[in-house]
Formats: C-alpha cells, sequence, structure tokens
C-alpha cells in the first residue's frame, strides 16, 4: 500500500503546478477565452513541448506511455486553472478510445499526431435522446464495400468545431438500445456530409451539434461491437474528470478560506463567525472525500477486470458529482454578492463543477450503477 | 502508487485474521455481530486473550508491551480487529491512561498499573465531564485540596462510562482554583473502593446502561497517586486527547454491519420482492458505501503520510475528518439497518428478558438489535469531543481563528 509519488510524477506535477501559476490567473484565462478558438493555441504548442499530449500515448507511437496516475496528476492541476484548452478532449478521451479500440495500423497512423499536437479529436457519442446512456445509439454507419457512411446527428460533441477528425459512435446493426451493433469511426471533420453548428458551453467550453449525411467514414478497430472499448475508454476519461473536479474543488474551497479570513463586516473578518466557520469545515471535508475517490479511480481505471473498474469508477464519479457540486455552491454562497459575478472566479468553479458532473453521468446515474452492482462491500468478506 | 497490500502486509492481516477467527471465543464475536450490549465478562476475556498473545497494547511503548508495529500495521490490525466483531481491548485502559501512565508517570506507576492495565486486571474508567463542564471541560470543579500526604477530593463526574465494572478512575481535578482555569488542573489515580465515592448509572435511551454519575465526599486519596506534576494535568490531558486513534473512524465496524445489513435486506420483503432489489434503498445504502469507501481511502493516506513522518511533525489535516465523518457514517449505518427491520424493530425487547425466557422473540431474530443500536449510537457524535467540537478544531486549522 503506498500513496507516494514516484520521483518522475513529482516531476510531472511540478512543471504543471507551475505552468498553471504562472499561465491560468483569472485574468489570462479571460485573455484566452476572447480569442477566436475560445482557448489559446500557443499553450497547446506547449502542451505538446511537455509531452502532455502525448502523456498516455504508447512510447512507440511518440508518446510518454504514462497511465491514469499521470493523468490524475495533470487534470488536477488543469482543474486549477479551469483550462480552457481541448486537452480532456483530445488528449485523455480521445487518446483513450483511439488505444482501446483502434488497430494497431490505425494507432500508428493517429497516435503520433496526437502527441506532437497536429491532431486534436472530439467524441461525437451524444444524441438528442440518449443522455447519459452509451448504448443508446441511433446514429446508424453503412457499408458499401470497403467504404462506409454515417447518417444521423450528434449531440453536445465537446470541442467539436477545434476537432479535426471526430471520433463517432454509430449502429451498425441491432435496435437503439442494443448494446451489441455499436461501432466507433472516425471521421474528417472538414468530410463532405458533416455539417456542425457551434456554440459555447455554461462553463466555458465549447461543443458542436453535428449532423451526418453520408458522411465517409472509417471503422476504428476489427469490430461492430466495440462498446467494451468505448466503455473502458470513458472509464479512464471519467477518472480523469474526477481528478479534474479536485482541482477545481481545491481552488474554491481555497478562495472561500482567503475570502473568510479577509472579508470584513461587523467590525471583524467574517471567518470568526461560527455559522461560517462549519461550513468551511464542511467544505473541507467534501474536498477530502473526493480527492480520495479520484485516487481511487486513478488506482482502478487501469484495471482489465470491466465490472471490477467500472463500479470504481462510478462510486468515484458519484462522490465527485455531490461533493463537487455541494462544495462549489457553498463557495458561492459565503463569498456573497461577488460570488454570482462574472468577473470573479469562484462562480466559473461552480460552473465547471456542474459541468463535470452532467459529463458521462451525474451523480445519480452512477449512484444506481453502484447500486445495481451489489454495492462496494461484498457480503462475504474477500480472503486474504 | 498502489492500492495493494504488499506480500508482507497481506501475511500480517492473514495471521491477525487467523489469530482473531480461532481464538477469541465464536459466541463472543457472534454477540459483537448483533450489535448486543458486551458484558464485562466478554470485554475481560477478549482482552485477557489479545493481551497474552501481546495484542492487547501494540500502541504502547515497546518496554511495556508495545509493537514496533509501522502505521500501516497497527491499520490493519484495527481493521481485522473490527472486522472480525472482537470487542476491541478497553479504550480507557490501552488508548487513555496506559499511555498517560507511560509518558508522565514515574517508574513506580508504571510497574504498578502499566501491565494490570493491560491485562485489564484494572478496569479504568474516565473522570473528565462534569454536569457543567462537558465541551468547556477546562471549567470543571472537582476539586482535589492537598492535606499532607493526601488528596481530599469533592466533586462530581458524568457520563463515566461503565463506572459501574470499574476499578480505578482517572481524574481531572482542580488542584489551584486562584490559577486560570488550564493551569489549576491535576491529573489524579483513585481506587473506586476508597470511601466516599458514589456511583449512580444513567440509563440511556436504548434502555441500556453504560454511563454513570461519579460523586467524591471527601474522598482520600494517596498523594502519590499525582500523574506528573500538579497543575499540569491540562497538557496530560491534552496529549490523552490527541493521541492516534485511528480506530476512532470506525470504518471496519461499518463496513461489517453494511455486512449485516445486506444480508438483513435480502431476508426482509417490501412490496413483494426482497427489500435488497428496491432501488431507493439499494441507493440509500449504496450511497454509505460510497462515503465510507472514500474514507477509507483517506484513512489510508493518512496512515501513508505517517509513515514518513515518523511520529514528528504536523499531522495530515485530513486526519482531522476521520472522526468527524466516520461518526456520521456509523451512525447512518444504524440507521439503515434499523430501516431494513422495518416496523417490527418498534417492539421493545430488552437483552435480559432474552436469557433464560421462554417467551419466543417478536419478529426475526435481528429485530431486537436494531432500534437500541440506533437510539444507542447517537453517542458517537457527542462523546470525546462532539462534532461541532471537531468542527472548530478544524476549521482553527484552516482558518486560523
Amino acid at each position: 500500500m503506498d500513496f507516494d509519488l514516484s520521483d518522475e510524477q513529482r516531476l510531472l506535477k511540478d512543471s504543471v503546478d507551475r505552468l498553471i501559476a504562472d499561465q491560468y490567473g483569472f485574468e489570462q484565462r479571460r485573455a484566452y477565452a476572447k480569442k477566436p478558438e475560445g482557448y489559446d493555441p500557443a499553450l497547446w504548442s506547449q502542451y505538446a513541448e511537455l509531452g502532455l499530449l502525448g502523456l498516455i500515448v504508447p512510447e512507440n507511437n511518440g508518446g510518454a506511455g504514462a497511465g491514469p496516475i499521470e493523468t490524475m496528476i495533470v487534470m488536477e492541476a488543469f482543474g486549477r486553472g479551469l483550462i480552457l484548452e481541448p486537452y480532456f478532449a483530445t488528449a485523455v478521451l480521445g487518446g483513450a478510445l483511439i488505444r482501446h479500440a483502434a488497430s494497431p495500423e490505425q494507432q500508428n497512423a493517429l497516435l503520433p499526431k496526437l502527441a506532437e499536437g497536429s491532431l486534436k479529436l472530439a467524441f461525437a457519442q451524444m444524441e438528442r435522446q440518449s443522455r447519459y446512456d452509451l448504448a443508446d445509439v441511433t446514429t446508424c454507419a453503412a457499408q458499401s464495400g470497403m467504404a462506409w457512411k454515417i447518417d444521423g446527428a450528434k449531440s453536445l460533441v465537446l470541442h467539436g468545431e477545434a476537432a479535426d477528425k471526430l471520433l463517432v459512435t454509430a449502429r451498425v446493426s441491432g435496435n437503439q438500445h442494443d448494446r451489441d451493433g455499436i461501432g466507433l469511426f472516425v471521421v474528417d471533420a472538414k468530410a463532405s456530409g458533416v455539417t456542425r453548428r457551434a456554440y459555447a458551453t455554461q462553463d466555458g467550453s465549447r461543443a458542436v451539434e453535428i449532423t451526418f449525411d453520408a458522411a465517409p467514414a472509417e471503422r476504428l478497430g476489427p469490430t461492430a461491437n466495440a462498446l467494451p472499448a468505448i466503455e473502458r475508454a470513458i472509464d479512464e476519461a471519467t477518472a480523469a474528470l474526477c481528478a479534474e473536479a479536485v482541482g477545481a474543488m481545491t481552488t474554491a474551497h481555497t478562495m472561500t478560506v482567503d475570502y473568510l479570513k479577509t472579508r470584513k463586516q461587523f467590525g471583524r473578518a467574517i471567518g470568526e463567525f461560527q455559522a461560517l466557520q462549519h461550513r468551511a469545515v464542511d467544505m473541507y471535508v467534501h474536498l477530502e472525500q473526493a480527492r480520495s475517490m479520484a485516487i481511487f479511480a486513478a488506482m482502478m481505471a487501469g484495471s482489465d477486470d470491466a465490472a471490477e473498474r467500472h463500479r470504481a469508477v462510478a462510486a468515484a464519479k458519484s462522490q465527485i458529482g455531490k461533493s463537487g457540486r455541494a462544495l462549489a455552491k457553498e463557495a458561492v454562497q459565503l463569498h456573497g454578492g461577488i460570488g454570482v459575478t462574472m468577473e470573479y472566479a469562484v462562480g466559473h468553479y461552480l460552473k465547471r463543477l456542474t459541468g463535470i458532473d452532467m459529463t458521462f453521468g451525474d451523480a445519480d446515474w452512477h449512484l444506481a450503477d453502484v447500486a445495481r452492482a451489489g454495492g462496494l462491500i461484498g457480503t462475504e468478506r474477500e480472503p486474504v | 502508487m498502489d492500492l495493494q497490500e504488499t506480500q508482507d502486509e497481506r501475511a500480517f492481516r492473514r495471521e491477525l485474521r487467523h489469530f482473531f477467527e480461532t481464538e477469541i471465543p465464536a459466541d463472543i464475536r457472534k454477540r459483537v455481530a448483533e450489535n448486543k450490549h458486551p458484558t464485562k465478562q466478554d470485554m475481560v476475556i477478549c482482552q485477557k486473550i489479545m493481551n497474552a498473545h501481546g495484542l492487547a497494547v501494540p500502541a504502547w511503548p515497546a518496554d511495556w508491551g508495545g509493537k514496533k508495529w509501522t502505521p500501516v500495521q497497527h491499520y490493519i490490525y484495527l481493521d481485522e480487529l473490527q472486522q472480525c466483531h472482537v470487542l476491541p481491548p478497553l479504550q480507557f485502559n490501552v488508548g487513555m491512561v496506559g499511555p498517560v501512565i507511560a509518558r508522565f508517570g514515574n517508574n513506580a506507576q508504571r510497574k504498578k498499573f502499566l501491565p494490570a492495565t493491560a491485562n485489564i486486571d484494572i478496569w479504568w474508567c474516565q473522570g473528565f465531564s462534569e454536569p457543567g463542564s462537558g465541551s468547556d471541560l477546562a471549567s470543571l470543579r472537582t476539586a482535589a485540596r492537598r492535606e499532607g500526604d493526601h488528596y481530599i477530593v469533592n466533586g462530581q463526574k458524568t457520563w463515566t462510562t461503565l463506572a459501574q465494572f470499574a476499578d480505578w478512575i482517572f481524574c481531572l481535578c482542580r488542584t489551584d482554583p486562584a490559577a486560570k482555569k488550564q493551569e489549576g488542573i491535576s491529573f489524579i489515580l483513585i481506587d473506586m473502593k476508597t470511601p466516599g465515592i458514589t456511583v449512580r448509572p444513567i440509563q440511556t435511551i436504548d434502555g441500556g446502561y453504560e454511563v454513570n454519575e461519579v460523586f467524591f465526599d471527601e474522598v482520600k486519596v494517596p498523594a502519590e497517586n499525582l500523574v506528573g506534576e500538579e497543575n499540569k494535568g491540562w497538557d496530560y490531558a491534552k496529549f490523552l486527547l490527541g493521541l492516534e486513534r485511528a480506530g476512532i473512524a470506525r470504518i471496519g465496524i461499518s463496513m461489517a454491519r453494511i455486512r449485516r445489513i445486506k444480508a438483513i435486506a435480502a431476508a426482509e420483503r417490501s412490496g413483494g420482492r426482497p427489500l435488497i432489489d428496491d432501488p431507493h434503498f439499494r441507493e440509500k445504502l449504496a450511497s454509505v458505501e460510497i462515503e465510507l469507501k472514500a474514507l477509507e481511502i483517506t484513512m489510508l493516506r493518512v496512515v501513508s503520510e505517517e509513515r514518513h513522518r515518523g511520529g514528528g511533525g504536523k499531522p495530515n489535516p485530513a486526519s482531522s475528518i476521520l472522526k468527524l465523518k466516520g461518526s456520521e457514517l456509523y451512525q447512518a449505518t444504524t440507521e439503515l439497518l434499523l430501516e431494513a427491520v422495518g416496523p417490527l424493530a418498534m417492539a421493545y425487547q430488552p437483552e435480559e428478558d432474552g436469557a433464560g425466557s421462554n417467551q419466543p422473540t417478536i419478529g426475526p431474530d435481528y429485530a431486537a438489535e436494531a432500534a437500541p443500536s440506533f437510539f444507542n449510537n447517537r453517542k458517537v457524535s457527542i462523546y470525546g469531543g462532539s462534532n461541532e467540537i471537531q468542527r472548530n478544531i478544524i476549521a482553527k486549522a484552516i482558518l486560523g481563528f
């Protein structure tokens, strides 16, 4: 049992922590958000130079060959900065989908570009009706000769505007809710038959609505039953989101504690009032419980046992969804009026933590998953 | 980072589990699993067996029977003890007065008390709280007046747990009424058989008798029973209250109780199906399991960090949430167990009516324990520094106020 970072992990942590401290102050972030891309392309190049884009890309494809713990370290720092670049969509989620679903040849073609920063990805999975159900897919893919064509529509595709290529789930066979018959396809974002409508999200990111009208596609991997590989990639990505949430929660809590110490009313710091002290403590409990579950998720995200892995990640995401929102709402409340303004940072943490809760299943969705799986504690103790 | 225990840690766990499952009588472990009030005899049997195997006081100094275990080993010991339904060694002995005597007592006191304390030949109770001094403990008024070679003690202690079984009491007494409230207190050991001591039991809302009032009327105590220096007792009390009590989160007991809830909810039927298949109940239970897993990891993080501190330096602030969150989750499991049993839990069936009674129990075997356990365990967020006091302490650490 060991919760220590290795020397290499510590170096990585130092470098991303410094990056966020230097480059991602709240005013700097506002400036990045005003750029045409909605983020800072120069920082994207910096991420590539630091090896962050290829963090989980295997070494033979030009990456660092790292795993969920390293991803956790990076995402926690990025959560503190509320970063705007499509790091999660491309390097975490896109990278995981390609590693778990694509053939070796396809990986060789895509991953080196991802690692060097010349390929941005977006995951076109959600549909208007599907909410968090990954098996609910109506977009379909049909084969004609060697080529595939995709028809349908996808919703809330994160960073779909910046993406060079779209990773699309589409039904090859079966009915709308069947787990079997779902393939994962790669579609050029500028291909004929692809129409994208871009918009901002509540938490400062970008997304697109996409329609596919006989859009040419290439299937990733050999199978038309890609859902298990997709779920594995999403479990990994969800663990990364948990870490991002912990970073955001840490900053929201620190800001609140600082505010309680400095804001004066009735002739004294408001942090001297016990009603507020106890609420700051409850925020701290949420933070530490969330941090523990993010670590748990990262430690389990690489497991080959799909049921164990998913149950752990679902438990973590449920805790994070609940604790993240609870902490962020309190952070806004304890700041008073300034907390609900666009010009002050704390409200943006509430928005991002809300967004994280509503990505790949909210607290209730994952709680139901854990409950259906029989909870976390077996009816008998495991033998040692 | 690795969540798995090492080979050595697993071997250590295996050895302890085997010890607890084979050496501690099965009937005692069954009664613990069923939330029965522990009897004095059961507690003495458990502690004596553990002490005979060198396992009653692992956290004490090695000279007095302690083990030079790593923080992870101490954690595994408690986890196995709790999950095997073993009665832990008496906390007043091994987690409170023992370490105080070992640290601040003189050699004569160590020799006289420590072996007997480890072997529960002396049963200790704690004389801290008073009717007017709960959270504000330093305001205590029980007085010890020096007369020659003796102290004369007058006053009243309350919430004295299991004083009805106790041979000795360790008391905080005011020895200097003129000093500032923290500076006039002494830590004194008193034989419960001394004339002038009266114990009055207080019945708790579950119907049980655990706590008492203890009255002192001109009680004559040899001055050699003072621990450390006169008027320094508050420092020793702070040391005692600050002892790392990894068991304070009671995670292992909560986990064991969740297993029991699952067994009961599988047997109980609601709306024509097993209660465990009711999504609402199942999700309430899962929610507690998730929080408990998070607290378990929090505890492991604290334990892991302790290893690096090696006893020095500032404790991880996360350690402060163990009691707060641990007690809340512990109570949540007692409440879920009550809900799992359902309405028949409301039949009042005291344990003493069970033994020797020819009447069959009302409802299933597990009905009688549920409500008393829920009612009784409201105490865990109140004693040892209420959760509101815990929040004050954590607030001071994070805010500085």
